[in-house]
């Protein structure tokens, strides 16, 4: 252990007491200044990203020499030794209109291209009268191209006014086809559309609006395998994603491609967006390094969505997208876009890049795509959502078990607002999270049977009890819904 | 945020090194009187230094100055009255705003000058100095005047500070 005086460059004075150098003990360069940072937290943000490395504009030099020509941070350190934080400093230009970035096609005085015909010119006037856009804008825009990930609540609004702006081409992927419950929010449906494949009623929908515009349908799901080939032939790619798989699927491949990547993401009354372009920012895995436990995020389905709330999400995708068509305004890199309805508060926040991010740093440890279902430690399609090798009982089972002399225990781990929308007789309520601490009013049945709304829930409550010792516990296949839909239609879904 | 105060002279030569190193960025240092005075309190530049942009990649857009070279920037001026306040860059044919990446690797307490240069004409001049709570750049009155000038204003902030 060595003790040395580490010296504060003046910038950071005001962090640390104003003191321009301070003592601090330490075997290595990296400890030394940690514990100079434990002494005067302030820096620590000053020093150090999230994961805890030091900043990449931050260099150490040991006497003379930068620690990055030693051995960084695990640089031994001797008695008097003197360490110096010294800021790098850059900058430049805004790079959207100095320079156009690879992925956006530049803004011409006069793009290529025929001119705007007659009906062009009235559709987009309000365009036109803004010298922002103008003619050259507006033909800019017919030239792009947009996909669109995912047409669903975030994804339906961000299409609607796409289209009506008049990008040219309009990419879209989605797998679902429209659900009553879809309408609350996807206002790109109607009520007739219940059934059909979001893809082809989305496409009527843009073609109805402006039949200038050209609508790409990708249906299937974005995987590794395919992900590259759907997204290359677009400029702009909009995340409207409801799961980490295939969010953390489309940042990398926008990275691998150099595309900017328009995020947006919502959670019952709170919703985020971001402009991920690694060409002259962060990424989201700069943000997120890694995905949250699967059990930890519930889904819009399991957790619920203010209505309005994608929608205005989904306009600011939109408005960054044309803006970056554009290449008008500040674009939101760098800067992560936190709203809350419930307070009707939008708040901002700094991002910077990770210098050691995984993908998009100058060193990054992976050149291409993974799997993903992996990485977020989510069970894969074909294995089911019901979970790997748990106890399993169908609708049809448990409803002739239930009329007979013997029936199991009802655990209902859903929440009490969906228990009012629709339960089992004799069910007993315990929300999951509540579950390890209610076990005792379990401790009496024999066999139990587990259900939620679809049986994702119930699967991990079904795989805790069995880890806690509970021996005959099954999990209802489906949960309520498929109750609903094979047993007792009288039953509402939701 | 302190307002910077600077001869035109001194902006003169930040505007001669912008119009020379274009169509390239240039940076240097800006060197102040160093008074441990309050957070608001102007800092007057009393000299200005070329650094070169050692950014590896297009310098048409960015600069890098190594710290190497703010080490010796900031060792000559160790046992003088000044001390390294901050730092210029041009911005060719764009204006003298911040951009985002300016903002991401921004210090806190530097000021920060940007002058627009386009072609042979080196255009405005801002001052911007980075928010800490917020990790924007604000900008900051700037204020040009003849050396002689500059003297009057800091004689009267001086005397009327007692």
């Amino acid at each position: 252990m060595a003790k040395a005086v580490v010296k504060i460059p003046t910038p950071l004075r005001p962090y640390a007491g104003g003191h321009s150098e301070v003592p601090s003990d330490g075997a290595d360069v990296g400890t030394l200044v940690r514990n100079v940072a434990e002494t005067y937290p302030g820096l620590k943000r000053h020093l150090f990203s999230a994961d805890g490395k030091l900043r990449n504009f931050v260099s150490v030099y040991l006497n003379d020499e930068d620690v990055r020509y030693l051995s960084r941070d695990a640089t031994p350190v001797r008695d008097g030794d003197v360490v110096s934080i010294v800021p790098a400093i850059a900058g430049g230009a805004p790079a959207s209109r100095a320079r156009p970035q690879p992925a956006v096609l530049p803004v011409l005085p006069n793009p290529p291209g025929e001119s705007l015909d007659r009906d062009e010119l009235r559709r987009y006037s309000r365009h036109l009268l803004l010298p922002e856009v103008g003619v050259a804008g507006q033909k800019r825009l017919r030239r792009s191209k947009v996909l669109l990930v995912g047409a669903g609540g975030l994804g339906a609004p961000t299409a609607l006014y796409l289209a009506a702006a008049g990008v040219g081409e309009i990419g879209l992927v989605d797998v679902d086809e429209i659900e009553l419950s879809n309408l609350q929010r996807q206002v790109l449906y109607t009520t007739a559309d219940v059934g059909r494949p979001k893809l082809d009623a989305a496409r009527d929908r843009l073609e109805a609006l402006n039949p200038g515009v050209r609508v790409v349908t990708h249906p299937g799901r974005l995987t590794a395998e395919n992900a590259l080939d759907v997204l290359r032939p677009y400029e702009v790619v909009v995340d409207g994603t409801d799961n980490f798989p295939t969010r953390y699927l489309v940042n990398d491949a926008c990275v691998l491609l150099g595309k900017p990547n328009i995020y947006g993401s919502i959670y019952r009354f709170e919703g985020q967006a971001s402009v991920f372009d690694a060409t002259r920012g962060p990424c989201y895995r700069c943000l997120y390094p890694e995905p949250p436990p699967p059990d930890l995020v519930p889904s819009c389905a399991e957790a619920g969505v203010l209505g309005v709330l994608p929608g205005l999400i989904g306009m600011v995708q939109a408005t960054e997208t044309v803006k970056l068509l554009l290449g008008v305004g500040e674009p939101l890199i760098g800067r992560l876009l936190l709203y809350d309805a419930l307070a009707m508060r939008f708040r901002e926040l700094k991002l910077r890049k990770n210098p050691s991010c995984v993908i998009c740093s100058a060193k990054p440890t992976q050149r291409g795509l993974i799997d993903y279902p992996a990485f977020c430690g989510v069970p894969s399609a074909e294995v089911g959502r019901a979970g790997d090798g748990l106890p399993e009982v169908s609708p049809e089972e448990l409803s002739s078990e239930l009329s007979g002399d013997d029936p199991p225990m009802l655990v209902d781990v859903r929440e009490p607002n969906e228990w009012d929308i629709v339960h089992l007789p004799e069910a007993h309520l315990i929300p999951r999270a509540e579950l390890p601490d209610r076990l005792n009013e379990l401790t009496g049945a024999r066999r139990l049977v587990v259900y939620c709304r679809t049986g994702g829930r119930s699967a991990q409550a079904t795989r805790l009890l069995l880890d806690l010792g509970f021996s005959n516990v099954r999990n209802l296949t489906g949960g309520i819904t498929a109750w609903a839909q094979k047993v007792d239609p009288s039953l509402p879904t939701y | 945020m302190r307002p910077v105060e600077i001869s035109d002279e001194l902006v003169g030569e930040i505007r001669r090194h912008a119009r020379e190193a274009y169509p390239d960025e240039c940076c240097g240092f800006l060197f102040a009187r160093a008074t441990p005075g309050s957070p608001d309190a102007p800092r007057t530049v009393v000299g200005v230094q070329r650094a070169p942009n050692q950014f590896e990649g297009e310098r048409r857009r960015r600069f890098v100055i190594r710290p190497e070279e703010l080490r010796a920037a900031e060792r000559a001026t160790e046992g003088t009255e000044r001390e390294v306040a901050g730092f210029y860059h041009s911005h060719p044919d764009h204006p003298a705003r911040p951009s985002t990446f300016d903002e991401e690797h921004a210090w806190p307490w530097y000021s920060y000058l940007v002058v627009s240069v386009s072609g042979r004409d080196a255009l405005e001049v801002a001052a911007f100095e980075l928010e800490d709570d917020t990790g924007r750049f604000q900008r900051v009155p700037l204020r040009i005047a003849s050396p002689a000038v500059a003297g009057v204003t800091e004689n009267l902030r001086t005397s009327g500070a007692r």
